[in-house]
């Protein structure tokens, strides 16, 4: 544990100088927190405890140490990340190209076959992902040329809800990998009060919404009380809870009540016109409402995080559990309301894929956002516009799929490239973390002090 | 443009290093050309080939799922070579990727376009709708009805049927097993055949073959709820040798590989291979029974071909044993084990459904 970056544990009335941004937020305490804070330490001494003395908090794990590395880089090393995807993007659809394979084999007797080659097979795959992503320039009309933007918004819809649902948790220290589930759980609700209830419209859509975020608030709490009440690991519940939905959802959409009728396939009958989410830009562009709930969620998520005292509480359980702990704040509670927030806003996810894009129910509602939007929150660093960034950036990757595989034969690029941003962003200090290797900046820091006081160190 | 060729030269004078002074003029005719055609390789060539353009989009499966998606990959791929068409396929990774994938082959311009698997309904029907100049099919589901969307499907349960037969002739501890990837209709309704035929054979030859995994009456039985993970059906695949069963029908794609490898290790248990003839398309050929085909494959080519020659129609097509849209196949290396008797008993059964005269039921029946 590096005091650098930690405050200390005891509360500090006067902040240090040194400390992060962040940190400083928490040695700070203003008035009201300050107060708690007091209030926090006196409460307590009924528990056998002398007075004063904080409470024991477990210390922050090797895994939250890592997922707090991975959160204070800056946002230049996500830019930085993506291009180097992009350039091992290229290797690849290069590597995988028949022409540039052909070519390779006489690349010495005539080199310019094999970079025209290469040229070529790399122009054409991203000059699709931009096709397909921004604007289609060959497109026919104004329509064809500006839906791929509007394909995108729609992709990107469900990774920004489930994306600030957990940079919530990963601001808390919480490392959620829930939102799959919490996503289902969401979609669940929202299309049965679709198509079970008739409901004047507006209302009907806010019941579905309401309905959804229920769901996914509920699926977020279990593993946010069972974490507070027994301590239980939260990557661990919330990785069970997504197997518990998914086979779930199996299960419901074979039942007569989640069936069409006349029909056993397992689809829900579609959800009332009124619980749709109305087309932003007009039937003829899939964008729908969604993205502006989307929009405003991210807004939602800035206030909670950055002005309000329980994102305050939050943060500074995510930077310190002991320090948070030891300035009074119920950690217990925050664990459990952090998790019913991010589950709350994953549940949106499964509104946006219900009522926005499929108007039914299917055992593939969540398709894979809710493990994209690890990446989406990790990528924007879990702050709110990062986040938004973030998720338009996947959304445009996966609106571009088709495109590519159309020019590409093979839209794997594009899975490829997601996958080298996670690995470029987390994975080092995962790594430290899973076996357990020393930071390099951390050694370098050792030696220079050894090196300052070669004496010390002899004694 | 114009900046494109400026990129192209800047990029050209990074590898001048390497490549030789000839890059420039290939390269700015490579662009020329492509630029003046669409820049996509598929929709440039159909245009010189043919007028003809028939797609495909996958479900999730993907192209090599031993199942309906890699038929009729199979079957759209053979029609490009037989009618000298372009064709282009596109692969769904999750739901989100049907819409899109659907309109890309709007924007491509084909004249009919395949989908797969009831996951496509909504957006097939949604498509043909927006698109009702363009043609439609779509393979084992039968819920549109619209002028321009053909549904493909097939009667599975009297092929199944049949397999069931031979399965309860050919135990020895009259115990037969099946089970399914998920509790869809296409699945059940070949445990549903399958079911009948057990039956059928009980009540023939007044035998006692019990069936393990699936219950016709209730519609309940056993699942993997996967479609790719081997090491599930491995697993459901004891279960069902440790309780005795010695021929097993696996309906769940390449998971049915796992049962195969169970019961290979086991020595005494025969597999039913599903949707295409095992003996060809898997590696194990020297335990499997027999298969219940569904040949869409063909009904996929034929479908194109009718659209080309301005023969579409919407009337669903129909595979049956009597069309040949299903079959089951040789016994291949269990020819000799299977006995006469028992071959001409369903070739008997074949005959009498062919010809109306014996109906297989089923709920999941198109």
């Amino acid at each position: 544990m590096s005091d650098q970056t930690l405050p200390p544990v005891e509360p500090d009335p006067s902040p240090g100088a040194a400390v992060t941004p962040a940190a400083a937020d928490v040695v700070s305490t203003p008035a009201a927190e300050a107060a708690e804070a007091a209030s926090g330490t006196v409460a307590k001494p009924s528990q056998g405890r002398p007075a004063g003395q904080p409470p024991a908090a477990p210390p922050p794990g090797r895994f939250q140490l890592a997922l707090k590395e991975i959160l204070s880089g800056s946002w230049v090393t996500s830019v930085l990340a993506v291009l180097l995807a992009m350039v091992v993007g290229a290797v690849l659809v290069a590597a995988a190209n028949p022409d540039v394979q052909s070519s390779a084999s006489y690349l010495f007797a005539r080199p310019s076959d094999f970079f025209g080659a290469v040229w070529e097979s790399v122009k054409d795959a991203y000059v699709a992902m931009f096709q397909g992503a921004v604007v289609n320039f060959q497109g026919q009309d104004a329509v064809a040329f500006i839906k791929p933007i509007t394909n995108t918004l729609t992709q990107a819809t469900p990774l920004i809800f489930a994306g600030l649902g957990l940079a919530v948790g990963f601001r808390a220290g919480l490392f959620n990998i829930g939102a799959q589930g919490q996503i289902i759980l969401g979609a669940i609700p929202c299309a049965w009060l679709g198509y079970a209830l008739h409901l004047p419209p507006v209302v009907h859509l806010l019941v579905c919404v309401l309905g959804a975020m229920a769901g996914g608030a509920l699926w977020g709490f279990i593993p946010g009380i069972l974490k507070a009440r027994t301590g239980a690991n939260e990557v661990i519940v919330t990785i069970m809870l997504n197997s518990v939905a998914a086979f779930g959802v199996s299960y419901l959409l074979t039942l007569d009540a989640f069936q069409r009728e006349g029909s056993n396939n397992p689809q829900t009958p579609l959800i009332d016109s009124t619980a749709q989410f109305p087309y932003i830009f007009g039937g003829r562009f899939t964008t729908h409402f969604g993205f502006i709930l989307a929009l405003l969620a991210a807004v939602f998520t800035w206030w909670l995080l950055d002005r309000s005292t329980l994102g305050f509480r939050f943060r500074a359980l995510g930077e310190n559990p002991q320090a948070a702990r030891t300035a009074g704040i119920n950690t217990n509670a925050c664990f459990i309301w952090v998790m019913v927030i991010a589950g709350g806003l994953a549940g949106l996810a499964g509104a946006a894929q219900v009522q926005g894009t499929f108007h039914y129910l299917n055992s593939g509602v969540a398709a894979s956002f809710g493990f994209d939007a690890i990446t989406v929150a990790l990528l924007g660093r879990s702050r709110p516009l990062g986040t938004v960034l973030a998720g338009l950036l996947f959304g445009g990757l996966k609106a571009a799929a088709p495109m590519v595989q159309s020019a590409a034969g093979s839209s794997d690029v594009v899975l490829v490239l997601q996958s080298v941003i996670v690995l470029l962003i987390a994975a080092p200090p995962l790594i430290r973390a899973v076996f357990r290797t020393p930071n390099p900046e951390r050694v370098q820091a050792l030696k220079l002090a050894a090196a300052a006081g070669p004496g010390e160190v002899a004694a | 443009m114009k900046k494109k060729y400026a990129v192209v030269s800047l990029l050209a004078v990074a590898g001048l290093v390497l490549a030789a002074c000839s890059d420039a003029p290939d390269e700015s005719t490579d662009n020329g050309t492509t630029d003046a055609a669409t820049e996509t390789s598929g929709a440039a060539t159909s245009e010189a080939a043919s007028d003809f353009f028939a797609c495909m989009v996958s479900d999730e499966g993907g192209f090599d799922d031993q199942s309906f998606n890699q038929s009729t990959y199979e079957g759209l791929q053979r029609a490009g070579v037989d009618l000298g068409i372009e064709v282009l396929a596109l692969e769904s990774h999750d739901s989100n990727d049907y819409a899109p994938n659907l309109e890309d082959m709007v924007a491509k311009g084909c004249d009919i376009t395949i989908t797969v698997g009831f996951n496509l309904s909504e957006g097939t029907k949604t498509a043909a709708e927006a698109n009702p100049s363009l043609n439609y099919a779509i393979v084992d589901d039968s819920q549109i009805s619209l002028p321009n969307v053909k549904p493909i499907v097939y009667a599975t349960q009297e092929a199944a049927f049949l397999a069931g037969y031979v399965a309860a002739a050919y135990s020895t501890t009259g115990k037969v097993g099946t089970f399914g990837g998920a509790k869809i209709p296409t699945v059940t309704i070949f445990m549903d055949g399958f079911a009948d035929g057990v039956a059928r054979y009980n009540q023939d030859k007044g035998g006692n073959v019990e069936l393990l995994g699936w219950d016709k009456a209730t519609q309940n039985g056993l699942f993997t709820d996967d479609f790719t993970d081997q090491a599930k059906g491995k697993t459901t695949a004891l279960n069902l040798i440790a309780q005795g069963a010695d021929v097993i029908m696996p309906v769940a794609g390449p998971v049915g590989l796992g049962a195969a490898q169970a019961a290979q290790e086991d020595g005494n248990t025969v597999i039913i291979w599903v949707d295409a003839d095992g003996y060809l398309t898997t590696e194990y050929g020297s335990i499997i029974l027999t298969s219940v085909m569904k040949l869409m494959g063909e009904a996929v080519e034929n479908v194109i071909t009718d659209t080309k020659d301005g023969n579409f129609s919407p009337d669903p097509y129909v595979g049956n044993l009597a069309n040949g849209g299903v079959a089951i196949a040789p016994f291949h290396d269990f020819t000799s084990q299977v006995s006469d008797e028992t071959k001409a008993e369903v070739a008997a059964l074949e005959a009498a459904i062919q010809s109306g005269e014996l109906k297989v039921e089923s709920d999941s029946a198109p």
